[in-house]
């Protein structure tokens, strides 16, 4: 009794930090008098019904009160369990079970059945066969042409230079307000392979639309993030001429293996890497990042990185069949802003993964180091990647 | 063993590869059929429909002017006849007493013989239906009524054994408020039942009723819907409604008796190339250009059913009308013969069963979703098996 009344005396708020249980335990018996100090003392009481949350109580501060005490008690409860099972663990020392492993949103991933196996038949000869095979079979090499929406801004104009000195045989034509249906047939007859066009709003860049030539598919993405070359910081010098290498990372899927192949259509297929320069388009969970860099090997293991050129990041939005033909084309596959592709994006994406192709050259291995040391630098991202061994 | 299930398969899509594809939705499998072993792009399927004496027979029509007949009892193709004449691929397909029917794109409109009757492969009726036709359907009520239409190609519908000229011919309808010319470009055609009026879905998004019985040209009814191209229609078992898709993967019902929208389906991705709806129960099998044939249950309560991954772009399908949709009871006997023979076969086989097998834990995944649809969370699925 005379506990309860100490208690209830002393400064309400120190009265409040005592445990739960104790506290019912210990006023289980003094109910009668903590029903009428009831007033004085906050409602710590055995007085609660069963049943009774914290955010029942109608006084923000009692419940804020309340609140922040069972937080507190939450988390010393949950420290004290984490050092009983650190002790249990050194305890067994090897006997111990193995460490259960935390829940990414990679590890969660609903098996997407669409991505496609590197031994499967069907999908190699759709691929030898697409508007593509002509590309992979040496039989065209690719010549592009970049433009952009009418009247572009400064950012824009910058943008597509450098995109120029990125992507090899590119040319930049002012837009002046013609229609693409009508500049694709010109494109055609004057032999270009593919076409770029950057749509900007409001001065900054913001899509892209990537279409093949003849009759090749379009790619309608959405442009993010983009970076010239003056505000890439500790970067390199220009681009040189040479022919850049690709790395095209996580291209899983079938619509991601469509895509990867679009992007690797723009450069010139030529495994004998001169000059090193190398243009990476990385996808993950459905953003598709590209860098342009220039490496050097310092030694087997070590490689040095030169972040050169622009940076974006692009997400798609449709893959129409046929040239850019956004009212009557058909498209492949089209982005719906709906609850249901909502969770199959974030369970299981809709393009991820394609292997590496292994390169011709003998220093595979070392390329592969490139990789990865060109995500653990700028992107910080965990990649996939398979180890070859080196012969 | 693909090919002794084949009788039991629901749904069978063709492809731009030239594979026909049979796919059993209870057993949840999916197999390739070329006529030719290989997949050839040259032979990429634009026309399917049934053959002779029920569901037995499937024809098959082909990029490159072949009709390939292909046997579902047998699980093969039997033989392939060429059709000539004309450019462009096959837009329809129809089959009418032992005779075929063709239609391409170029609007050369012929009737075959029969193959095993006359060895001269002359047609023996050809129209010309005017260029650019992108449909041209038979009506199952009366099999030597043909409907074509196209672009720029009004709907015409067509007696084989009447005269040249067409029985109905519509007319556009009247000039918009702009006082401008209504394009015209029928996409899909289907004959109503129990009455001589027909529906076109075009592809400026309007779905017409043409009623050739009464003495108006133009359309009864007119609804739109969307603002992309329709490019598939079904009819639903009532006759009510029709079912359409278009370019971007959307489904809708829309009512005929008011010319107002039900509900949508969702879930596809790419443009519809073939709709088909179940003659007596309530569902829809859907194929497109995202490389996946989905079965949707269209009432009771709207909703997917099945979804398959077939690895290239459908082109068309045909859904198996019978009510049975389960397999037959001799199925199961099979793999209990197989143990009395020898031990090598014995690993073949468990090898094959395997392989078979390992197609279920992907769709049972799917077919979690469907009766996990009030849960929030999807559960972890297991990766490849």
């Amino acid at each position: 009794m005379a506990k309860a009344g100490d208690k209830s005396g002393g400064s309400g708020k120190k009265g409040l930090k005592r445990k739960a249980a104790t506290e019912e335990a210990q006023e289980a018996a003094v109910g009668e008098d903590g029903t009428t100090e009831s007033g004085v003392q906050p409602p710590k009481t055995a007085a609660f019904p069963p049943g009774f949350s914290i955010s029942e109580i109608k006084n923000k501060q009692r419940r804020h009160l309340m609140f922040t005490r069972w937080k507190q008690q939450q988390r010393k409860e949950k420290l004290a369990a984490k050092k009983k099972l650190k002790k249990e663990r050194e305890a067994l020392g090897d006997k111990a079970p193995p460490k259960p492993v935390p829940k990414t949103i990679d590890n969660q991933r609903v098996y997407d059945e669409t991505i496609v196996d590197p031994n499967d038949e069907e999908v190699a000869y759709d691929e030898a066969t697409d508007e593509f095979a002509s590309y992979f079979n040496r039989q065209t090499s690719p010549k592009i042409l970049i433009t952009t929406s009418d009247r572009p801004h400064g950012r824009t104009v910058r943008l597509c230079e450098q995109l120029c000195t990125v992507i090899p045989n590119s040319h930049v034509y002012y837009r002046r307000g013609l229609a693409l249906k009508k500049i694709i047939p010109q494109c055609i007859s004057r032999d270009f392979t593919d076409l770029i066009v950057i749509n900007e709003d409001r001065k900054i860049p913001n899509g892209l639309i990537l279409s093949h030539l003849p009759s090749g598919p379009t790619a309608h993405f959405k442009m993010s993030s983009v970076r010239l070359r003056k505000e890439i910081k500790r970067r390199g010098k220009d681009p040189t001429e040479h022919i850049p290498e690709i790395i095209l990372n996580n291209f899983t899927t079938r619509l991601g293996h469509s895509i990867g192949r679009m992007f690797a259509s723009l450069f010139p297929h030529n495994p004998q890497f001169i000059g090193r320069q190398v243009a990476t388009f990385h996808n993950q969970r459905d953003y598709i990042f590209f860098r342009f860099h220039r490496y050097i090997f310092k030694s087997e293991k070590k490689v040095g990185i030169q972040e050169l050129g622009p940076r974006f990041t692009l997400k798609l939005r449709s893959l129409q069949k046929g040239t850019f033909d956004s009212k009557y084309g058909e498209y492949e596959w089209v982005h719906k802003v709906c609850a249901y592709s909502m969770k199959s994006q974030l369970g299981n994406f809709k393009k991820d993964g394609m292997r590496i192709k292994p390169c011709t050259l003998s220093f595979e291995y070392l390329y592969l180091k490139l990789c990865l040391c060109i995500y653990s630098h700028e992107l910080k991202l965990i990649s996939d990647t398979a180890f070859w061994s080196r012969d | 063993m693909a090919a002794a299930a084949a009788p039991w398969n629901h749904v069978w899509v063709g492809t731009d590869t030239g594979i026909l594809k049979g796919v059993n939705l209870q057993r949840k499998q999916a197999a390739n059929f070329t006529a030719s072993g290989q997949p050839r792009r040259e032979e990429a399927v634009s026309a399917l429909c049934w053959g002779a004496d029920g569901e037995t027979q499937i024809l098959v029509g082909c990029a490159d002017g072949t009709v390939k007949h292909f046997s579902t009892e047998e699980g093969r193709f039997q033989g392939q006849r060429q059709c000539p004449g004309g450019e462009g691929t096959f837009r329809g397909l129809a089959q009418v007493d032992g005779t075929l029917i063709t239609c391409v794109d170029s609007g050369i409109l012929r009737v075959w013989p029969d193959q095993d009757k006359e060895a001269s492969s002359d047609p023996l009726l050809e129209l010309r239906v005017g260029p650019g036709v992108c449909r041209m359907r038979q009506d199952p009520a009366r099999p030597h009524i043909v409907a074509t239409g196209g672009k720029e190609n009004a709907l015409k519908v067509w007696d084989l054994q009447g005269s040249e000229e067409p029985l109905f011919r519509a007319k556009n309808v009247r000039n918009d408020w702009l006082d401008l010319r209504v394009p015209i470009w029928d996409q899909d055609i289907q004959f109503l039942p129990e009455s001589q009026k027909l529906v076109t879905c075009t592809g400026y998004h309007q779905v017409r009723v043409y009623d050739p019985a009464s003495p108006q040209r133009r359309p009864v009814l007119e609804a739109t819907y969307g603002e992309y191209p329709l490019t598939a229609m079904t009819l639903t078992p009532e006759g009510n409604s029709v079912i359409v898709g278009n370019t971007h993967g959307q489904l809708a019902e829309i009512d005929l008796r008011q010319g107002r929208l039900l509900g949508c389906l969702k879930g596809l991705a790419g443009s519809v190339r073939g709709l088909q709806c179940h003659p007596s129960k309530p569902l829809l099998a859907s194929c497109g250009l995202d490389r996946i044939l989905r079965i949707h249950r269209i009432r009771n309560p709207r909703g997917l059913e099945h979804k398959v991954y077939l690895k290239s772009q459908l082109n068309c399908l045909l859904l198996s009308g019978r009510d049975n949709w389960e397999d037959e009871p001799q199925e199961p006997q099979e793999p209990s013969k197989v143990p009395s023979e020898d031990t090598e076969t014995d690993e073949l086989w468990a090898s094959l069963e395997a392989a078979a097998k390992r197609k279920l834990p992907d769709w049972e995944q799917t077919q979690g979703t469907l009766q996990a649809r009030q849960r929030k969370k999807k559960r972890p699925g297991s990766t490849s098996s």
